[in-house]
């Protein structure tokens, strides 16, 4: 397609980029005006800081609350990965192999955690962690984490499995293999891009969400978004500015590993 | 036996493997659906149980009725109405030009611009409100800035307020608008709008009787996953409204958290499943789900 719009004389279409411009702007410079004013020297959060330095992440670094809640993070979004990963793929798999078309209750309900409110999910939750017990402790939220994870996993692994083609299978079968055998060293290793991917959107699922973690996780298990969130109803600590930017790189660099390990197979 | 009741033995034997083998394939699915069962449908369910239960444990509307009774809560709906109404004609404003200014570039730019787009989806909410938090505060950079050109002369309050809530809800929703719309803008056969041309049609009149209509159903889908996502919205207004916006998902946390009124709260909760279950139907009916779920949520 070439560049030429065919709908507006020259003075349009200028507005009309300077717009698009602006509104790419709105989305993309708020993220990232914080990264240098994170190194900021100032007791204030300025742009551009005046003298630079790096207070703001040892006063991250140097507090035990903030290092316990990011321990908590990193190992929630670490075990969601290991939770969510294989249920969804798993789910995805039979829906494919069994060729079932009709079945649409099963993907509905799978895909259910995407839609519905997650305040609900919130209080839902807890509703039913106050009586098992399970409020504020890792295994809970892990769980909870990994069903609103789970829709992600499922699409991806899904639209893998149906660009891939299962008689792949059926010839390994027919030379012996078990059905297991057959998708551990035939399917499996076709669709690992597509795996790593969906294990990514399941760890930042976890490490990012705020409002299920406000619910059922407390304690010495608050996530570093609900300690964040805490933090930020009494005044805007610049320290937050320092996690949000470690935030932002880890989130960034896992969606680009997912997108060199992408490339590199083609 | 016959070797013809043999062969059909065999058959009936062969199916009834087969089927077995689906149903034991279709069981993989089964941990996973449980999780959701667990956590999601039994849990859900329990809330509109206890919407429906009085004080003293009878069924009764009183939830409800309460709902429409107490100014306090109508004030709460009509907010969260008007707030995610709002909210949703900016990102259509905003969003529509921006996706059809990305359909017409070559589509490696293209790709490029969309990867911007596509970034708050791996940036977390709480991050992005931050970040507003910061620039539009009293002494942030958009009123500093805003006083240093001249345009105008004492902070104004862009924050802790409505306006705030607007900004970040914008900010937060306008990806669920522009990839539905730029994948339903690359869809289009430009071949009709050279025929349109070729039939007379001025520039101007092909986009609004050839284009614009044929772009609906993405832009509409996006507009309505903009609007349920806006309408259980709670992080943005908790943070960038102060305390002086509060919608319904705010609502049900204070409701939970400080009252323990599950009463309430589940009532709330259920008025807000249900609308934006009716909502995601008809989005469902205009666009194919699979559009409709072509991004993930925050």
């Amino acid at each position: 397609m070439s560049g030429h719009d065919p709908h507006a004389g020259h003075a349009g279409r200028l507005w009309r980029y300077v717009l698009s411009g602006c509104v790419l702007a709105f989305l993309v410079l708020p993220t990232l005006i914080v990264v240098p004013m994170s190194f900021s020297a100032s007791q204030y959060l300025e742009f551009p800081p005046q003298h630079w330095s790096l207070r703001w992440y040892a006063a991250y670094a140097g507090s035990a609350e903030w290092r316990r809640a990011t321990a908590t993070s990193l190992k929630a979004a670490g075990l969601t990965v290991l939770v969510a990963t294989p249920l969804g793929t798993l789910a995805a798999y039979g829906l494919i192999a069994a060729g079932v078309r009709r079945a649409r209750a099963v993907p509905a309900l799978l895909l259910a955690p995407l839609v519905v409110p997650v305040i609900l999910v919130g209080i839902g939750v807890f509703y039913v962690y106050v009586r098992l017990g399970l409020v504020n402790t890792l295994a809970g939220l892990v769980a909870a984490h990994s069903m609103l994870a789970l829709p992600l996993v499922f699409l991806v692994a899904k639209s893998a499995l149906e660009g891939f083609d299962l008689t792949q299978e059926t010839v390994a079968r027919s030379l012996g293999a078990t059905r297991l055998r057959a998708f551990l060293l035939v399917t499996l290793p076709q669709i690992r891009f597509a795996i790593a991917t969906a294990g990514v959107l399941a760890f930042l699922t976890s490490f990012d969400e705020v409002v299920v973690a406000m619910f059922v996780s407390g304690g010495d298990n608050a996530t570093l978004t609900r300690a964040m969130f805490d933090a930020l109803r009494d005044q805007i600590d610049p320290t937050i500015a320092a996690i949000s930017t470690v935030m932002v790189a880890v989130s960034s660099l896992l969606v680009l590993l997912v997108q060199a390990l992408g490339r590199a197979r083609r | 036996m016959s070797g013809r009741a043999a062969a059909a033995a065999n058959r009936a034997a062969l199916l009834r493997d087969a089927r077995r083998e689906r149903m034991r394939l279709f069981g993989l699915g089964t941990p996973a659906l449980l999780l959701v069962i667990v956590l999601m449908v039994i849990p859900v369910g329990w809330l509109f149980w206890l919407s429906a239960l009085a004080d003293d444990g009878s069924l009764s509307a009183v939830n409800y009725l309460r709902l429409v009774a107490l100014p306090s809560y109508r004030r709460i709906l009509l907010a969260t109405f008007e707030i995610s109404a709002a909210a949703t004609v900016l990102c259509v404003a905003l969003g529509y030009p921006l996706a059809y200014t990305l359909s017409l570039l070559p589509e490696r730019l293209a790709n490029l611009c969309l990867l911007g787009v596509l970034m708050p989806f791996w940036t977390s909410i709480l991050v992005r409100t931050y970040a507003w938090l910061v620039l539009l505060q009293r002494h942030g950079l958009v009123n500093e800035w805003g006083m240093r050109l001249g345009l105008w002369q004492r902070p104004l309050e862009l924050v802790h307020d409505v306006t705030g809530t607007l900004i970040g809800l914008v900010h937060i929703m306008l990806p669920f608008l522009v990839l539905p719309a730029y994948g339903s803008m690359r869809a289009v056969d430009r071949e009709c709008l050279r025929a349109a041309a070729s039939l007379g049609a001025a520039p101007m009149q092909a986009f609004w009787r050839v284009f614009l209509p044929l772009s609906l159903p993405g832009v509409l889908a996006g507009a309505l996953m903009v609007f349920i996502l806006c309408l259980g919205s709670f992080v943005t207004p908790a943070m960038l409204g102060g305390g002086k916006v509060i919608m319904v998902a705010n609502a049900i946390a204070t409701d939970v958290q400080i009252f323990y009124n599950w009463g309430a709260a589940s009532a709330l909760g259920a008025v807000l499943l249900v609308l934006t279950g009716a909502i995601l139907w008809a989005a469902a009916r205009l666009a194919g789900s699979e559009r409709l779920f072509g991004g993930h949520g925050g």
